[in-house]
């Protein structure tokens, strides 16, 4: 971060020509700069409503990137399904379980270090990788990326109209993804069906107060019929609102 | 003029050459780890289940990244279209987990009366 003015100082002091910028590399680090900083934002915030808005960010910003990298009909799902559905979700998660002592669960000191020295070795260990791919040139100036929308949708019924053309090699023959789809939309339903089922609202089995009466003793005058009518009423109500 | 500025200040070569594959790995990388500093260290389950969503994240950056038809690179084929589907399928994989993950979380709020996964040890022998 301390980089920053340093380099718009170079920008106003040392002539860089705007032609030099490459916006998409001017928009690919903006949108890389968020996404990373609020995703270490999320580790280290301690209360867990904070953490839900830097989590939106984050994943806004990749959808930024996602749509750098031309991948325009997945940047839309990104942030239709993440940032639309799955945060909401989250959220409520969140606000159903905010109670004061819970907000702020901080882990012990000693799992913090533990956790920040797996986190580097694995850090510098991806880093590694990445750094070792083998450089892909951005092809020449020009391409532009076909709409990505069609192709995908026809791939999901298992017609791939991004094959290579007639004649090429059959190696480079790529199926579709009907049977992929099919798995996942099953897949999707019963997750549902079952999250639906987990998340119910439970009746308690509490006895009425008419069946613990008559349980008791049998009635035996008027009265105690009124007062037997009055107590079911008042836990009926406490059964209406009395779930913590 | 470039290299001068470059040798001025060295980052300036992030905004003046074309972005490259390595860059989304490096970004796929920090969010990756992120995630799994996140499920390690947090205590609260929605913490944990955050985490998740950033190590999906991370791996979603980079199948778009191999799939980018502006990071091709010579001789090497892109994954083209099976990168972004197969990123269409863990958002969605991710969706159902969520909601899977968060109903659990729930109904163990429901019972324990907290979401500290420390407490959730009736199963330990």
């Amino acid at each position: 971060m301390s980089d920053l003015p340093m380099i718009a100082g170079a920008l106003i002091t040392a002539p860089l020509p705007v032609a030099a910028i490459n916006w998409h590399s001017l928009f690919f680090l903006l949108f890389a700069l968020v996404a990373c900083g609020f995703a270490i934002a999320v580790v280290a915030a301690d209360n867990v409503v904070r953490m839900a808005f830097y989590l939106v960010l984050s994943l806004g910003a990749t959808a930024g990137l996602f749509f750098l990298a031309g991948a325009e009909f997945l940047g839309a799902m990104q942030l239709m399904i993440y940032v639309g559905g799955t945060l909401v979700l989250l959220v409520f998660g969140v606000m159903l379980t905010a109670q004061a002592p819970l907000v702020a669960i901080k882990g012990s000191g000693r799992d913090r270090v533990l956790a920040g020295i797996v986190g580097v070795a694995l850090l510098a260990l991806l880093l590694q990788a990445a750094f070792s791919v083998k450089p892909w040139r951005a092809p020449a100036a020009g391409v532009v990326a076909e709409p990505a929308a069609t192709p995908i949708g026809m791939s999901l019924v298992g017609v791939r109209v991004d094959e290579p053309a007639v004649g090429a090699p059959a190696a480079n023959k790529r199926p579709g993804y009907m049977l992929p789809f099919e798995i996942v939309s099953i897949h999707l339903l019963v997750v549902l069906v079952g999250a639906a089922y987990l998340a119910r609202a439970k009746r308690r089995k509490v006895p009425r107060a008419i069946e613990v009466a008559a349980s008791v003793e049998p009635p035996a005058s008027v009265a105690e019929h009124a007062s037997i009518g009055r107590e079911r009423h008042r836990s009926g109500s406490v059964l209406a609102g009395g779930r913590p | 003029m470039n290299i001068v500025v470059a040798s001025a200040v060295p980052l300036i070569g992030l905004i003046t050459e074309p972005v490259s594959v390595t860059h989304y790995l490096v970004v796929g990388a920090i969010l990756f780890v992120s995630g799994v500093v996140c499920m390690a260290m947090k205590r609260n389950a929605l913490g944990v289940l955050m985490g998740i969503e950033l190590v999906l994240n991370g791996a979603n950056v980079n199948f778009v990244a191999f799939a980018s038809p502006y990071l091709q690179g010579e001789g090497s084929r892109s994954l083209g279209l099976d990168g972004q589907v197969f990123a269409l399928f863990v958002i969605l994989l991710a969706a159902a987990e969520a909601a899977v993950a968060l109903a659990i979380t729930l109904n163990f709020y429901n019972n324990h009366a907290t979401v500290d996964v420390d407490r959730a040890d009736d199963l330990k022998g």
